[in-house]
């Protein structure tokens, strides 16, 4: 979110240097099963999504699908390397083969996509932008907030929806400029603020660290897509088809209810596609490159797409995020997978 | 009565005490803090001051404060208020993570036993009162080299990659690598500047001038997304030896412009008598020339290692996790989330400890070094 002229920039300045000085090498599957670790770029701590705990493992719903891609590839979800990286440097550190793959919460946009070179595989986490107020207020709905002051992180994709929203609307605000989550927490909560804006999952995670976070109440407009999701460099169609089916695997397994519990009955199970799935028919792993039980792996070690959900993010963590749109899609969400066939 | 009427001879009349307001306490207030009307209005309004922010203070840090508890809530509920105290639980239950980042908790010995080396390695230089110094130093100018042994393994010892470094040791090997090879490198670069040999003198100033013009963070993201495009595909170079690199020219290039400041304040009476002796260029700097210039130049060069040692949070924004990239990772772990100013206190009070010390220490060595007149 931050910054994202700059990061743009320095990306593909970077991509620019690396189309005249290096080549393709092996590919990424062999270079990640000869070094038996698979290097995840992940950010440096967000909320749910990446952070480390006590003792240093790092741990969350980017990390949680990190390590499902290691288990498809390496059979092991724990053979993983979190590369820190900041919303600058993500995509230079995939693009200079510091990293393999990209699980940091970080949005699709066209010039990601095409600019900066990288192949996106589907959308983990389908986000946006909204607001938080505080109850008091009496407010309903972003369309009451006209000559509200709002706290905004500055210089990024945040800012500009803000703007082409008000302006949209006919509505004036006063901008409380601020650099990182702690700050705008802390002037939100001082009262230097009426209203916080970034994405969703975001204001979430950060009225879940209020000591009263019944008193703050997050407005049902969303005025920006924010679909984040995993990438890989361009010219290696094989491991960028692993990622994906990684994620669409996760998805599958949800819809077709198999969890992490049950994952060893399901091997048994009638439904053709679930054993396709887990590997007991058909030669999908194969096709990928990998064993036949990839899959088995994810859901044995990780968990399905809701297990994982609802294990970093969802309702019973403390940040508290309902499905919403990351529902699947037959209960009126947008998760969906193409079929295992 | 007699006393009052007694005459002495001149120069005879014993010595009277100084008038009660004038000495001691009440002398010290009235002459310090009410010596005019706008004092005594700075005084109490600096008293004013100092009465509403130091309690309420002493009260969140100490007094209000949790030291043990599993996670914000805990801590929360334990206060009369919410926030009405500090967390410090939050800091002890990651306070390995602050101190030795993501090294590997059964290799952490070598961590610790670095760290005492490393106090062993600075004694010497410190102190020239050290029995046997000159062994000493001999150490001290092997230590950075046993010390990257011991923390990075290798030749029987177990390999740690310089990645699962962090927290207070990634700050410490930055700024002590940092500090240890720029005043050497930075001495040459001053001299050099000023040769009489032209290429050698370009060369330098065109190095001390591009490092100076070019922002540290533009050189770390050079050295984190640049370089590696420059060099032959497949090579893999440590990111925290490039970061090394980078922080190492960067202070050397400041170190040579404080060195020449020194060097151009020693009269040329100095170069004369040291040729009219006969000494070649290097004894006459070693011996005359560099003592006298790194004396006056002491303020300025710990001033650099200062603001080195701060500079170094700045690989945050490459994404290497130095204490203050810890406190920000551990603040995403949703069980402790909200306590951001316990984190920031905690690194600004260790970033203090080690920028004050560092500071006295000179003063101290301008004071021993002073023989002036």
């Amino acid at each position: 979110m931050k910054n994202r002229l700059l990061e743009f920039v320095v990306a593909v300045s970077a991509v620019a240097l690396l189309s005249v000085t290096t080549t393709a090498g092996a590919g990424t599957l062999e270079d990640v099963k000869k070094r038996g670790v698979l290097r995840c770029v992940v950010s440096t701590g967000v909320a749910g999504f990446a952070y480390p705990d006590k003792s240093g493992v790092w741990k969350g719903f980017d990390i949680d699908f990190c390590r499902a891609t290691a288990a498809a590839v390496l059979g092991d979800s724990k053979k993983i390397k979190a590369v820190t990286s900041t919303g600058k440097t993500r995509f230079t550190k995939l693009n200079a083969n510091e990293g393999d793959v990209l699980w940091r919460n970080t949005t699709i946009t066209f010039s990601r996509d095409v600019g900066v070179k990288l192949r996106f595989h589907g959308v983990n986490y389908y986000d946006g932008q909204g607001f938080m107020v505080n109850k008091k207020l009496g407010v309903k709905s972003a369309k009451e907030l006209n000559g509200a002051s709002i706290c905004i992180q500055t210089g990024t994709t945040t800012e500009l929806n803000l703007a082409d929203y008000f302006h949209a609307n006919g509505m004036k605000y006063e901008a409380v400029p601020i650099e990182t989550n702690d700050e705008a927490r802390q002037n939100y909560v001082g009262g230097r603020c009426d209203v916080y804006t970034t994405d969703a999952s975001g204001l979430a995670a950060t009225r879940s660290t209020f000591s009263d976070p019944n008193n703050h109440i997050i407005l049902p407009e969303i005025i920006s897509k924010e679909p984040l999701g995993p990438a890989t460099r361009h010219g290696d169609d094989q491991w960028s088809d692993i990622v994906t089916w990684v994620y669409y695997a996760t998805v599958t397994a949800e819809e077709k209810g198999v969890t992490q519990a049950n994952v060893d009955k399901m091997k048994s199970s009638k439904d053709p596609e679930i054993l396709r799935l887990l590997g007991v028919e058909g030669a999908q792993g194969k096709e990928l490159g990998l064993s036949k039980d990839w899959a088995y792996n994810i859901i044995k070690q990780i968990g399905n797409y809701g297990e994982i959900f609802e294990r970093n993010i969802g309702v019973k963590t403390p940040i508290g995020l309902s499905r919403g749109l990351n529902d699947l899609w037959t209960r009126g969400g947008l998760q969906y997978a193409p079929p295992f066939r | 009565m007699s006393d009052t009427a007694k005459t002495y001879k001149i120069g005879q009349h014993p010595d009277l005490p100084p008038p009660r307001t004038e000495v001691g306490v009440l002398g010290w207030f009235k002459h310090k803090l009410f010596s005019t009307p706008l004092n005594i209005a700075l005084t109490l309004l600096a008293a004013w001051f100092l009465w509403s922010v130091i309690p309420p203070l002493f009260e969140w840090i100490v007094l209000d404060s949790v030291w043990t508890a599993e996670s914000r809530k805990e801590c929360w509920g334990k206060m009369e208020v919410p926030e009405g105290g500090a967390c410090w639980a939050f800091i002890k239950d990651r306070l390995e993570l602050f101190i030795y980042g993501f090294y590997p908790a059964p290799q952490r010995w070598r961590v610790n036993l670095s760290f005492v080396l490393l106090i062993m390695a600075i004694v010497p230089v410190l102190y020239d009162k050290m029995l046997a110094r000159k062994f000493g130093l001999w150490y001290s100018v092997a230590f950075p080299f046993i010390a990257g042994w011991l923390l990075v393994g290798g030749f029987g010892l177990t390999p740690v990659e310089t990645d699962q470094f962090g927290g207070i040791m990634l700050t410490l090997i930055i700024g002590v690598t940092g500090i240890s090879f720029s005043l050497p490198i930075g001495v040459l670069l001053a001299l050099g500047r000023r040769s009489k040999m032209p290429v050698l003198r370009i060369v330098c100033v065109m190095f001390i001038e591009f490092i100076r013009g070019v922002p540290l963070i533009a050189l770390l993201f050079i050295a984190s997304t640049m370089l590696n495009y420059f060099l032959p595909p497949g090579t893999v170079f440590d990111l925290l030896l490039r970061v090394l690199i980078m922080v190492t020219l960067f202070s050397s290039a400041y170190i040579a412009e404080v060195v020449r400041g020194g060097l151009q304040a020693i009269p040329n009476g100095q170069f004369e008598a040291a040729d009219s002796l006969g000494l070649t260029y290097v004894k006459a700097h070693l011996l005359i020339i560099l003592p006298q210039a790194l004396k006056i130049s002491i303020p300025g060069i710990v001033n650099t290692f200062i603001g080195l040692f701060k500079d170094t949070t700045l690989v945050l924004i490459i994404g290497m996790l130095d204490p203050l990239g810890i406190g920000r990772a551990s603040l995403a772990d949703a069980v402790w989330a909200g306590l951001a100013r316990e984190v920031y206190l905690f690194i600004a009070l260790f970033f203090f400890i080690c920028c004050f010390s560092m500071s006295r220490y000179s003063l101290y060595l301008e004071r021993k070094l002073h023989t002036g007149h």
